[in-house]
């Protein structure tokens, strides 16, 4: 069979969305001859269609369907109906994502272990470690052609990194270069490299950073083994008599409600929407929710420790010149108790425009204060803080009163800083202030974390069925072929940004899952 | 006109312009405001002009750059210039020209010190007409393809190549 498949055909896996996992699985599938239908909220954009400007291309592709907050971040207050900065397209928040491709520390696997207990933490040990996904990271590092892995050369440093970098070496910092980024950095087969155009987060115009839409997306196509469908927005997981998955049923793009059968659901939704699928599925069998035996599901939720540090200097910068996120200092990454706080960030350059500046600078503030640092944007340099946070059983997933435009309950994001998560920033705020004073600045501005783009741990990973939702092939203990594939199955977050392990494990999974289908398993 | 033969003083019209001499923008008609040095005029249809002058310098105070011309302020706020939205604004610059008179002023058009009208504005920063003009602005001021320049912002590089021959590592200060 070759797509297009039929609706009442159940040897399809289907597959709900299409990022960094989803994407990436649906195309690993196909190419290893797995019929496959990846049902996608979002529409279709492609390279041509993205906006150079920030807030109508944040209009074209943000998720933008209702979501409620509550907890103590600031997000909460500032941003109540948009606890994520995530993507609603094929290909998900890869078509919005800096590029940053980052192995996890071999340390970072295994958190309890090395961190010890931590109070109010639900830490866990991975049940898979470095050794073990060694060979996917350098799969995933070759697919989406990560600079400074295998023979390809670092990108060119720009402005902003030059400021970084400066800075780093006056204060000691040892590891400091232009990134391991999915961007091209020569020309590359069907891959133009960088032309510095800057607006990575608006979608790459030159196709020259990887993304899932109009990767893998493609290249699954060209098989006739995948089918992907657009605008179809998951309502719910069916399953059967025996408790094993059946089918879903979807809005299609003309909010039919559509049911398509399926041997096997894997869901890629990000860490809100997979849950709450889970949540919303639930049955006289299950009424809890599907594969929530452990209540585990929609728990643990991680956004990573994050925050921003702007610069203002005398003299100009132009810091929006060039790739967004344009270097990396690592020095802070490591394990290191003595600075007050267990696992460690990583700080990365990052620019915004005129327009998200003066929305996310400092949410809400106005008067002079405020204005006289936008004065001198032209002066700015920016890096982004982001490192571990812990895992705590009460930030989460569940469903709020208020229901989307199909009428079905969406998530609410409930998240609390950890203590260790609030020590984290404010050592990387002083860090981050004095690499800038340490080239002359003359005024540091510690910026609040933006609604979240790593969202992660809602299902998390177990050997133990009662500590967590999926086992290590992402298979949920529940119900044998009903799979996760996206970041909400991390058990813990590390201090790197988790799309190269997003993919690595996408690559892994759909590896066991095509040789369990093979072998009638499924 | 009716001030040429009337009684001695001004009309309300003759000392709102008055007051609005203080800043940079001037009722000049009904429905029609412009700057002083008619760089820029606009017409006002649901609200008071007087309402709208006071709305372009509260918007200023809100985020004051001395580098951007009012016209800018002036297009950020004319959206609140329709028939649904021009009672809650009126009803909004009324509390803040109250506020104005409470503490001695004539209007709030009329302090002359922007730390005066600040004040103002802090003590009202919590209502509801306070926080929908300061959120509309953000977007409304700064995501005006006009103003980018003054900031040196220079927007979609696309179009242009990006900036990989064009100055992306051009920095020569360090």
């Amino acid at each position: 069979m070759s797509a297009p498949f039929d609706l009442s055909d159940d040897s399809v896996v289907v597959v709900i969305g299409t990022g960094a996992g989803g994407g990436v699985l649906s195309n690993e599938l196909a190419q290893k001859g797995v019929s496959v239908v990846a049902l996608e909220a979002g529409g279709r954009h492609y390279p041509e269609d993205f906006i150079n400007d920030e807030w109508a291309s944040f209009v074209q592709l943000a998720w933008l369907d209702a979501r409620t907050t509550s907890g103590d971040w600031r997000v909460a207050k500032d941003f109540a109906g948009l606890p994520a900065w995530i993507v609603k397209s094929v290909g998900g928040t890869t078509q919005h994502w800096a590029g940053a491709s980052l192995r996890f520390q071999e340390h970072e696997w295994k958190a309890k272990t090395a961190y010890g207990a931590v109070e109010g933490a639900s830490l866990l040990d991975w049940p898979i470690d470095a050794a073990e996904m060694d060979p996917w990271y350098s799969k995933a590092e070759d697919k989406l052609q990560v600079t400074r892995t295998g023979d390809r050369p670092g990108l060119p440093g720009s402005n902003n990194y030059k400021v970084f970098e400066a800075g780093a070496k006056a204060l000691g910092y040892q590891d400091v270069h232009t990134g391991r980024m999915a961007i091209s950095s020569k020309e590359n087969g069907d891959r133009i490299m960088c032309q510095q155009t800057g607006f990575c987060f608006q979608g790459c115009k030159w196709g020259a950073k990887w993304s899932a839409g109009y990767h893998d997306i493609e290249q699954g196509e060209a098989t006739g083994n995948l089918e992907v469908r657009p605008q179809s927005h998951v309502a719910r997981i069916l399953h059967g008599d025996d408790g094993k998955v059946t089918g879903v049923e979807y809005f299609d793009a003309d909010g039919n409600l559509q049911m398509q059968k399926a041997r096997v659901v894997c869901l890629a939704g990000n860490s809100f929407e997979s849950p709450r699928l889970l949540l919303n599925s639930a049955s006289s069998m299950f009424p809890d929710g599907l594969a929530n035996s452990s209540g585990q599901v929609g728990k643990n939720y991680m956004r990573h420790m994050t925050g921003s540090v702007y610069a203002v200097f005398d003299k100009p910068v132009k810091m929006w010149r060039g790739t967004t996120m344009a270097g990396i200092i690592t020095d802070e990454s490591r394990h290191d108790p003595s600075r007050g706080f267990v696992g460690g960030y990583e700080m990365e350059t990052l620019s915004l425009g005129l327009p998200f500046m003066a929305a996310f600078l400092d949410p809400g503030a106005w008067g002079r204060e405020f204005t006289t640092a936008l004065d001198l944007y032209e002066n700015m340099a920016g890096m982004w803080l982001v490192g571990e946070d812990m895992p705590q059983e009460k930030n989460g997933v569940t469903l709020s009163d208020t229901k989307d435009q199909y009428g079905l309950p969406v998530a609410n994001v409930h998240f609390d800083d950890h203590p260790n998560d609030i020590a984290m920033r404010n050592h990387a705020y002083q860090q981050g202030q004095a690499v800038y004073d340490a080239v002359g600045a003359t005024r540091t501005f510690p910026t609040p974390p933006y609604p979240s783009t790593h969202n992660l741990g809602t299902n998390r990973m177990s050997d133990d069925a009662s500590m967590g939702v999926v086992n290590r092939w992402g298979q949920t203990h529940d119900i044998e072929n009903l799979f996760i594939s996206d970041g909400s199955q991390f058990t813990t977050g590390a201090a790197e940004n988790p799309t190269l392990t997003i993919v690595a494990l996408a690559i892994r999974q759909a590896d066991h899952l095509a040789g369990e289908l093979g072998k009638g398993n499924l | 006109m009716t001030q040429a033969h009337g009684p001695k003083g001004l009309t309300r019209r003759q000392l709102l312009a008055r007051a609005t001499s203080a800043s940079a923008s001037l009722v000049v008609g009904a429905g029609f405001l412009a700057s002083t040095d008619a760089a820029w005029a606009m017409e006002t249809t649901a609200l008071q002009p007087e309402t709208m002058a006071t709305l372009v310098q509260m918007a200023r105070d809100i985020y004051p750059h001395d580098q951007v011309g009012d016209e800018f302020y002036a297009t950020a706020v004319k959206g609140y210039d329709t028939e649904d939205a021009a009672p809650g604004i009126e009803q909004g610059i009324a509390k803040l020209n109250a506020a104005a008179q409470a503490s001695g002023h004539g209007s709030y058009l009329a302090m002359g010190w922007e730390r005066d009208r600040v004040d103002i504005l802090r003590a009202m920063e919590g209502d509801a007409f306070f926080q929908q003009i300061r959120g509309g602005l953000v977007t409304g001021l700064y995501n005006q393809k006009a103003v980018w320049p003054i900031f040196g912002y220079e927007g979609a590089s696309f179009e242009f190549g990006g900036y990989i021959d064009r100055g992306f590592n051009d920095i020569n200060w360090l």
